[in-house]
């Protein structure tokens, strides 16, 4: 049982740091076996001989290393050494490269790497072995909530994956709004023509295929457990119930149209001849190969499409965003009217035309050939007179009032997503002590922070449009189609098989104790320690991903395979009971207690900065790349997401005399970057009431900053560290210095 | 004839003026193809001071506004200076829908009335169609007294010394006021003239006849 210290003098660290007396200070001060220095530490021939120490036996066997060399998140792989704790000493981006040269900078710059190896020695022995809970079992099976074509789609590709699928389906049959439709959009090249929907054939390719089940006329009466063995209990509206069990779980529960009802101003209700696009699609449906028709018989000569009907609209009751397909809807079904008879006059009055993709390009430009008229207006109102309609709208190219007389107008409204309860409304209505969910629950989840996934815009339930698509804050459990976010049904259906690929990442890595993203391949996972628990339940209810039950007696329960190792709970424990094995109070309390503070006559500051593991220190890294210089009073420690700083860590540093204590985390807010969607907010919510610690021990307010960082603000990361040496030379050093 | 033609034009399309512009202006079957993104507008050195942009003009085809755009003076303020063509992102040619449009309001018998370019226009032509060459002298002085005999004085003398120096260089000659160079085969000309109106004639004709 050994901590191995391993110097490298490389990439020109031995030329500006004296690694004579770096060594002896890991060994004497950072009380380390020993400490080796090499002059190429990530060559095979340094990493061999480093894995030749760990490889010994007894009591000379390295069990624990200190990598003085570059960032942590440089050579990740060389320094990888499976299990065995490591702690990572930045003396290159950390310190030589953001440090001038010259002979007057030396000191302060010694001293940095010299408290940067005091660190990392007394990480490392916090540290401890992280191995998988045990508690984890692996299912190949995913349950596909939802028969439409994103369902559909996700079950085969899961089947064509060599997993299981079991498609739950509210409705007695397969299809989907998709069902419903005459033609879809063409998905290939030339992209021209309406073509077949595709889903007779899905639905048969679903029928035929041994390794997915379906479940019609049925709902889902409670899911429980997490990734890897979910437990659900579906019930039948015609059959008796089902309990199954699933590794993962993939929602596809489509969209609801917008209710026309809410736009009186364009007739709707008034006039059979006013419709919406689904509608559309059963007249067309109807009119088979012969000419769309209205409700009264007459055989539609001149139909106007209304886009945006009710939708990117600030009016009260409509939607405020895009839904993504009706442009291109009004497209292919201005066709349906063209390609039956060229001399159908069809207008589109758009506000804008979006139609994403190259696909949809062309496909407009189609319908141009076709003579489908684009009038670029703003419909104010649908008059009914007698037989006919007048559409009135402002013309905004023309810049005036404008109307026309139509036989159909149909109406673009927009998708509504099939989300089930939002749990946080239900919050809100849970504190005045009424609670009343509207929508029906889709999962019922028996999870304790509520029966559905949490809700991102607009009832979305995605967690991250761009980083993290299909993942939501439910681990194991993914969104696809129109769910997720506004989309068109090829987008749909390569949403199906992104969701399904993600559930099946979450098969293999919960069948082996293996963190989700962003951590992924992190076998550590929080415990807590049961005699200082206070059953405050933070932990519960600030854990972003519902990883938290509780048990019957009210202690926390933690879902090992549900959580994603963010930390968040451990920082909002007031009694700091809550840890990892390779992170917790004391890994990051150690560190900041190695640090040598200097006595006040010496006028050297010491600032503490905790930054994001995810993008304020990769910013710091980068910065340091572009040889940015940063102060040398400056000490960063990086932690899983700001959600993770405990308070007290900021409580022992201002009182064992660091002078300012700086913290970066993502972007917050209804537009965070944050990995773990509300820990960086936690992190902001809890620092807001620092200042009651610091007027308490007399010190200023503006010792303690709290920054929102993105991994793009290379240079203002450094920028932000300079602003706090402004600060301290303001106020002064701090008066808690020994 | 240019009414009866217009009337017909008007009879045959009913309401349709893109497809009537389709059919019978100059790259006209582009019109539909604009996605009215402004682009051409936006470049156009001219465009704010016309009544209507490249653009607009195409948006009121469209919207059948049949009468305005074919009286409309903005076609004949074009350059061809081809920044729209240039820039147009879905690839029409602007520049030339113009000119097509200039020429099918002109044949409709609808040309703006006293628009300078459109006077210019004619009388280049009738001046070519005489001898098969321009008279530079001629048509320089028609341009100048084309808004009366006075205004037409005023412009020559403010003019004078560019056409002594013209004249020096040999670049103008007086003798030219006098009949002046024709080419070779007048008639031949002529000729040809004649079948291409014809041809043109019958190309109308055919659009102008019954369905
Ligand atoms: S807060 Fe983060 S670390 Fe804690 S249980 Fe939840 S997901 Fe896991
Ligand atoms: S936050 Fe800490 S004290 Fe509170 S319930 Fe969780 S583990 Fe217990
Ligand atoms: S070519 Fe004519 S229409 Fe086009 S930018 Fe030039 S002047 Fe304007
Ligand atoms: S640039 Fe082209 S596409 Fe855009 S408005 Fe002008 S003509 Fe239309």
């Amino acid at each position: 049982m050994k901590i191995g210290g391993y110097l490298c003098t490389g990439c020109g660290i031995g030329d500006r740091l004296d690694t004579k007396s770096l060594e002896s200070v890991a060994v004497r001060e950072g009380r380390i076996g020993f400490c080796k220095t090499h002059d190429f530490l990530c060559s095979q021939a340094g990493v061999d001989m480093i894995k030749a120490d760990m490889a010994l036996e007894g009591d000379d066997q390295v069990t624990k290393a200190v990598i003085m060399a570059c960032s942590r998140r440089a050579k990740t792989e060389s320094f990888n050494f499976g299990a065995v704790p490591v702690s990572r000493v930045n003396l290159r981006e950390g310190v030589i490269w953001i440090r001038p040269e010259g002979s007057e900078h030396d000191e302060t710059t010694q001293e940095m790497a010299a408290d940067y190896i005091r660190m990392g020695c007394a990480e490392v022995k916090a540290m401890h072995q992280a191995d998988a809970s045990g508690e984890q079992s692996k299912n190949n099976h995913i349950m596909v909530v939802g028969g439409g074509i994103t369902g559909m789609t996700a079950a085969l590709e899961a089947s064509k994956a060599g997993y299981y699928a079991s498609i739950i389906e509210k409705s007695d049959r397969l299809g989907g709004v998709m069902g419903q439709l005459k033609q879809r959009q063409p998905e290939h090249s030339p992209f021209q023509n309406p073509q077949d929907t595709g889903v007779a054939a899905l639905i048969a390719a679903v029928e035929a295929d041994d390794k997915i089940t379906v479940y019609l006329s049925s709902t889902i009466a409670k899911t429980a457990g997490a990734p890897g063995r979910f437990e659900v209990d579906i019930a039948s509206t015609v059959g008796a119930g089902t309990h199954a069990e699933f590794g993962a779980i993939v929602q596809a529960t489509g969209f609801t149209p917008y209710d026309a009802n809410n736009l009186p101003e364009f007739s709707y209700g008034k006039s059979p001849n006013v419709v919406t696009q689904l509608e559309l699609e059963a007249l067309a449906r109807a009119a088979g190969d012969g000419p769309i028709k209205r409700a009264d018989g007459k055989v539609v000569e001149n139909v106007v499409f209304v886009q945006c009907a009710g939708q990117r609209s600030t009016k009260e009751g409509h939607l405020s965003y895009c839904s993504g397909h009706c442009c291109a809807t009004s497209i292919k079904q201005a066709m349906y009217f063209k390609d039956s008879n060229p001399d159908i006059e069809t207008t589109v009055l758009f506000d804008d035309i979006r139609t994403p993709g190259a696909g949809g390009e062309n496909f407009y430009r189609s319908a141009q050939d076709k003579f489908v008229t684009f009038r670029k207006g703003k419909v104010s109102t649908v008059d009914v007179k007698g037989n006919e309609l007048q559409v009135n709208f402002k013309d905004l190219i023309l810049d005036e009032d404008a109307h026309m007389g139509a036989d159909l107008v149909v109406l673009a409204t927009g998708m509504l997503p099939n989300s089930g309860t939002d749990i946080d409304t239900m919050k809100d209505k849970d504190a005045s002590g009424e609670v009343k969910v509207s929508v029906e629950s889709i999962l019922n989840l028996n999870y304790r922070q509520g029966p559905d996934m949490p809700q991102l815009v607009n009832g979305f339930t995605d967690s991250h449009f761009i980083c993290f698509p299909y993942e939501t804050r439910r681990t194991g459990i993914y969104s696809a189609g129109p769910v997720r976010r506004p989309m068109d049904a090829a987008q749909a259906q390569t949403d199906a098989m992104g969701a399904v690929m993600k559930a099946i990442q979450a098969i293999e890595n919960s069948a082996i104790g293996r963190a989700a993203h962003p951590r992924s391949g992190d076998l550590s996972f929080p415990s807590f320690r049961k005699e200082g628990c206070t059953q405050c339940k933070r932990c519960t209810v600030e854990c972003p991903f519902g990883a938290i039950d509780e048990d019957a007696k009210g202690y926390p329960q933690y879902n090992e395979a549900r959580c994603r190792r963010c930390g968040t709970c451990m920082g909002a424990c007031p009694v700091q009971v809550i840890s990892f094995k390779n992170y917790s109070i004391e890994t990051v309390g150690a560190q900041l207690k190695a640090v040598d503070v200097p006595d006040e006559f010496q006028e050297k500051p010491r600032i503490l900065v905790l930054a994001c593991e995810n993008d304020a220190y990769p910013a710091l890294d980068m910065a340091a790349m572009k040889r940015n210089e940063s102060s040398a009073f400056i000490r960063v420690i990086p932690v899983r997401c700001l959600g993770s700083t405990n308070t007290i860590w900021i409580k022992d540093a201002l009182g064992s005399g660091y002078d300012g204590v700086v913290m970066m985390g993502c972007k917050k807010g209804a537009d965070y970057q944050c990995h773990f969607v509300k820990g960086s907010e936690m992190a902001h919510v809890r620092m807001a009431k620092i200042g009651d610690t610091l007027s308490t021990m007399n010190l200023e307010a503006d010792r303690v900053a709290v920054h929102e960082v993105a991994i793009t603000d290379i240079d203002r990361a450094p920028k932000l560290l300079d602003e706090m040496v402004a600060v301290i030379n303001r106020v002064g050093l701090s008066p808690f210095k020994f | 004839m240019t009414t009866a033609v217009n009337q017909a034009m008007v009879e045959k399309y009913k309401g349709n003026f893109l497809k009537e512009v389709t059919d019978n202006v100059e790259e006209g079957n582009w019109v539909k193809m604009c996605m009215q993104c402004g682009v051409c507008s936006g470049s156009c050195p001219l465009g704010p001071h016309w009544d209507h942009p490249p653009q607009e003009l195409f948006m009121m085809i469209r919207a059948n506004k049949r009468e305005e755009v074919l009286s409309s003076t903005s076609m004949w303020m074009c350059t061809s200076c081809y920044n729209c063509v240039a820039r147009c992102p879905r690839g029409l040619p602007i520049t030339h829908i113009m000119h097509g449009l200039a020429h099918y309001g002109k044949r409709m018998g609808m040309k703006p009335k006293n628009q300078p370019t459109e006077k210019f226009g004619q009388m280049f032509w009738d001046n070519l169609i005489k001898k098969g060459r321009v008279n530079e002298l001629k048509l320089g002085l028609g341009l100048y007294f084309k808004d009366g005999f006075a205004e037409g004085v005023k412009v020559s003398m403010g003019k004078q010394k560019l056409g002594l120096n013209m004249m020096k260089a040999k670049r103008m000659s007086p003798m030219e006021m006098l009949g002046g160079h024709g080419v070779k085969d007048l008639s031949g000309f002529h000729a040809m003239l004649k079948k291409a109106e014809e041809l043109e004639a019958a190309r109308v004709g055919a659009n102008t006849d019954a369905k």
